[in-house]
């Protein structure tokens, strides 16, 4: 049996009414609000996030493989999930591809995976979707996109949806695009894009993979695919194809909370539909982008025992608004705002990222073997990597220490107002991990006046720098988020 | 280890400029302007000098940044960098050089110029892979006040207003002092109305940034009386550097600086005084910012743990209080020329063991401590000199 056997999601914890896009241009506001990625995030560390949530209960080496789905990758050239694999602790003998370009290349990285499982050329794939796209301000599809993740673990073992068939269409259209010059996303007309493209791709996908299996719209207990720019049509084209409303995972809720989430919306929406799927039930579940990949998969016994994940639900319960556009502006650095008069930091080093890849990416520390002590130093010019422990003088006798899932404790804080900070003030705390280690690090995703000596925080992904087109990724604390 | 430096060496001759926002003086005015002072204080030509040393970070580059702007000729100099405790590591040095033996008169000279960056705060120390926290120097040690506030059950306000007694306090000091850079008198509403800089700390909670030089003549004890009748003996030169495990570990209580806790009691312990309280008669220690003052009273054994508010609303460390704190407005009002302060320390312990202090001389002074606090409180290095008569 080969299918699904983890999902996760990962939602940005701030969300912008779209009034506010009103209120600074003018004009009409979508109903609703919709999720933008922090400053400190993007496709990437979205998709570490998700993938983090699917691991939950995964002992990160058992998987054999990493595809990373975007439209929107940080990097033209140079591998994604080559980054992730580190900062997800997975092996080092595995696949990593990142599938970008396409809005279907979240299903398409799941096509992919099904067939390197199926032919046995991995035991397992992890196939994460994220995507932060942007339109021009002041357009309709600045209220409408929005960000998000997902993260789907394909596999043989404790499989939850087993994957029984696939269908592919491939349809020339310029419905969207970027150029390699392009920051903002082009569109041709809406109406013709879902007269000939949509409304025709989707049905014929849906039905020829329902055709090639035999079955009929009755059979299905859920049908899960992503709606155009016009989320109304959605629902007509599930009509033309014969499903009953409550057969139908409506987009509209992820719609008017979150937006279109590109690449992310078919898979965010089929973490939804798995969140409440019973044993037995068939989901047939698409993705539409030049074309459309449809699967029909049968949810079985082993969804009861899937350990607890913040998924779809709850990510998108736990969020916090923002106050105003302008914000937003800088955070996606689209207006150039006054620089803080503080020194410029440096340049990025390669190689000392290189050297410290292990504990930078996947905020690996050591733990003393002799006096068993947990250490980690992100502080000083010369105090990484720890060669001698820091209580007993022990020399080289450690062993790897991962600190990226541990909860920590708020030892002492500040509020810097005087330091750089695209979200002000530059919240500082000095956190103590639960079995030992102490560090100091960037607080994010937070409420700077409930901050206090005691709060709990996990660590979360997050881009700390960038500079001469390389980003540094690294690891941030975070009030517990949900 | 059996050596001391008690008594074995003297200052005879000292110098220091104005501090301020010099934008017209460049390193090479604060260096000449110093040492001249110094020399001429001392009653030697620049030509007298057999050796020097140099305290500087970010203005300094080797120990040519002091023998070109004084034409120094053709003798060793050595630049030292030691965070904020390298103008005390250059006198340190100096001192030690002379204890040996091989020089007669030797300079320490500590000088920084800061003010041409065009920014508030010091220069940039970030590590090589930007992982370290986005935190000012002012945000590392308000973390500090956090801490301090929390253990010490001191409500904002309480904390808070002890902190504004210190600044209130330097200032009143700095007023009477023509080289401080700050000389405004505040008062304790000011200081806690004042905008918020890294909470829990406002603005004056914080030292000023300022450009300045200061340099020390130092010789043998022997030696020390030919040059003036009331020459200043080194009675105790400790630095302690942090093994930095204050960020690492979990027992560091972020209440306190060990380093500077054993510095003080090696410098005490070299300088044979049991009960620093009493014995020392003033200090200048490093008030980068009000919190580490309050720190360092208790670090250096002047007042009990926890217990340093006490003795703030007591008065103990005001100018005429028992044991006078920062009596030339410290680096609050001289602000921190990194290199230079530990040697300003220095000149104004100097001045008032001379009996030359003017407005702000204190009664009949024996002994002074000057202490300086390097980096941050989770991985500092701390110097304390003690200096007497």
């Amino acid at each position: 049996m080969i299918g699904i056997t983890s999902y996760g999601a990962y939602i940005p914890w701030h969300r912008i009414d779209r009034q506010q896009f009103a209120k600074a241009w003018g004009g009409f506001a979508i109903p609703g609000e919709r999720a933008i990625a922090s400053y400190d995030e993007d496709s990437l560390t979205m998709a570490v996030e998700a993938a983090l949530d699917c691991l939950r209960d995964i002992d990160p080496p058992a998987v054999d493989g990493l595809l990373f789905a975007t439209t929107t990758s940080p990097y033209k050239e140079k591998l994604c999930s080559a980054t992730m694999a580190l900062a997800l602790h997975l092996r080092r003998d595995i696949q990593t591809a990142d599938i970008t370009g396409s809005l279907r290349s979240g299903t398409t990285a799941i096509g992919f995976a099904l067939d390197a499982i199926k032919a046995k050329r991995t035991n397992s794939m992890l196939v994460t979707a994220s995507d932060t796209r942007m339109a021009a301000p002041s357009g309709i599809n600045e209220q409408a996109l929005g960000d998000s993740a997902a993260a789907l673990l394909l596999g043989k073992k404790n499989v939850i949806a087993e994957i029984l068939d696939s269908y592919s269409i491939s349809d020339e259209l310029a419905a969207t695009w970027r150029s390699e010059t392009d920051t903002f996303i082009r569109a041709w007309e809406d109406r013709m894009v879902m007269d000939e493209s949509y409304s025709k791709v989707m049905p014929e996908a849906i039905s020829g993979l329902m055709k090639k299996s035999g079955i009929g719209p009755k059979d299905i207990a859920k049908v899960v695919f992503d709606p155009p720019g016009d989320v109304r049509r959605h629902g007509r084209v599930a009509a033309e194809l014969g499903f009953e409303p409550a057969q139908l995972l409506d987009p509209a809720g992820i719609f008017m909370n979150l937006g279109l989430l590109g690449s992310a919306m078919s898979l965010i929406m089929l973490v939804s539909a798995l969140e409440q799927a019973e044993p037995g039930e068939k989901i047939l579940f698409a993705g539409y982008g030049n074309g459309a990949d449809a699967f029909l998969l049968q949810v079985t016994d082993a969804i009861k025992k899937l350990g607890e994940h913040r998924g779809f639900a709850r990510n998108m319960e736990s969020k916090c608004m923002m106050t105003n556009y302008n914000d937003y502006l800088r955070w996606r650095e689209i207006v150039p705002v006054d620089q803080a008069r503080r020194p410029e930091r440096g340049h990025i080093s390669v190689a000392a990222n290189w050297r410290q890849r292990k504990d930078i990416l996947g905020l690996w520390g050591i733990k003393c073997r002799r006096c068993k002590t947990p250490q980690y130093d992100n502080g000083g010019i010369t105090t990484t990597p720890i060669r001698v422990c820091a209580v007993c003088g022990a020399v080289d006798d450690f062993d790897d220490y991962d600190f990226s899932r541990r909860k920590a404790t708020v030892f002492s804080y500040t509020q810097d107002q005087l330091a750089p900070a695209a979200d002000p003030p530059s919240s500082v705390v000095l956190i103590d991990f639960e079995d030992g280690g102490r560090m100091l690090f960037d607080l994010t995703d937070r409420n700077p006046d409930e901050v206090k000596v005691g709060m709990k925080v996990e660590m979360t992904f997050r881009k700390v720098y960038f500079d001469r087109g390389i980003t540094n990724y690294y690891w941030k604390a975070r009030p517990i988020r949900c | 280890m059996s050596g001391s430096i008690k008594d074995r060496v003297a200052i005879v001759g000292m110098g220091c400029t104005r501090f301020g926002e010099l934008w017209g003086k460049g390193p090479s005015d604060l260096i000449v302007e110093a040492v001249h002072e110094a020399c001429a204080d001392a009653g030697i030509q620049i030509k007298d000098i057999e050796a020097a040393w140099a305290g500087s970070i970010f203005s300094g580059h080797g120990g040519r940044s002091v023998s070109e702007p004084l034409r120094l000729k053709y003798i060793p100099i050595t630049h030292v960098v030691n965070a904020c405790a390298s103008g005390h590591d250059a006198v340190r040095n100096a001192s030690y050089s002379v204890a040996a033996g091989i020089y007669d008169i030797v300079l320490a000279v500590g000088f920084e110029k800061i003010k041409d960056e065009g920014m508030s705060g010091l220069p940039g120390m970030d590590n090589v892979t930007h992982t370290h926290a986005v935190a000012t120097m002012p945000g590392m040690f308000a973390m500090m006040a956090t801490k301090y506030f929390h253990r010490y059950g001191l409500s904002p306000q309480e904390g808070k207003t002890m902190l504004a007694k210190i600044s209130v306090k330097s200032h009143y000091n700095g007023s009477l002092n023509p080289k401080a850079h700050l000389r405004n008198v505040l008062t304790v509403e000011r200081v806690l109305n004042a905008p918020i800089i890294a909470w829990p700390l406002g603005l004056f909670d914080c030292c000023g940034v300022s450009d300045g030089g200061a340099a020390a003549i130092i010789t043998s004890a022997d030696l020390a009386k030919k040059f003036r009748p009331d020459p200043v003996y080194i009675k105790a030169l400790q630095i302690c550097a942090s093994p930095t495990s204050g960020r690492v570990t979990t027992d560091y209580d972020f209440t306190h600086v060990e380093e500077g806790y054993r510095a003080g009691i090696a410098a005490y312990k070299e300088a044979g005084i049991k009960n620093p309280r009493k014995e020392i008669s003033m200090a200048e220690v490093h008030d980068c910012f009000s919190i580490t003052e309050a720190v360092t009273m208790e670090d250096l054994q002047f007042s009990p743990r926890g217990k340093v508010k006490d003795d703030i609303d007591a008065g103990i460390f005001e100018l005429n209080g028992a044991l006078p704190v920062q009596p030339d407005g410290g680096l609050k009002c001289f602000g921190h020329p990194i290199g230079a302060s530990g040697i300003r320390m220095l000149y104004e312990l100097y001045l008032q063991l001379q009996g030359r202090a003017g407005k702000r001389q204190i009664k009949n002074p024996k002994l002074g401590l000057a202490h300086n606090m390097g980096h941050e409180p989770l991985a500092p290095t701390v110097s304390v000199c003690i200096v007497g008569l």
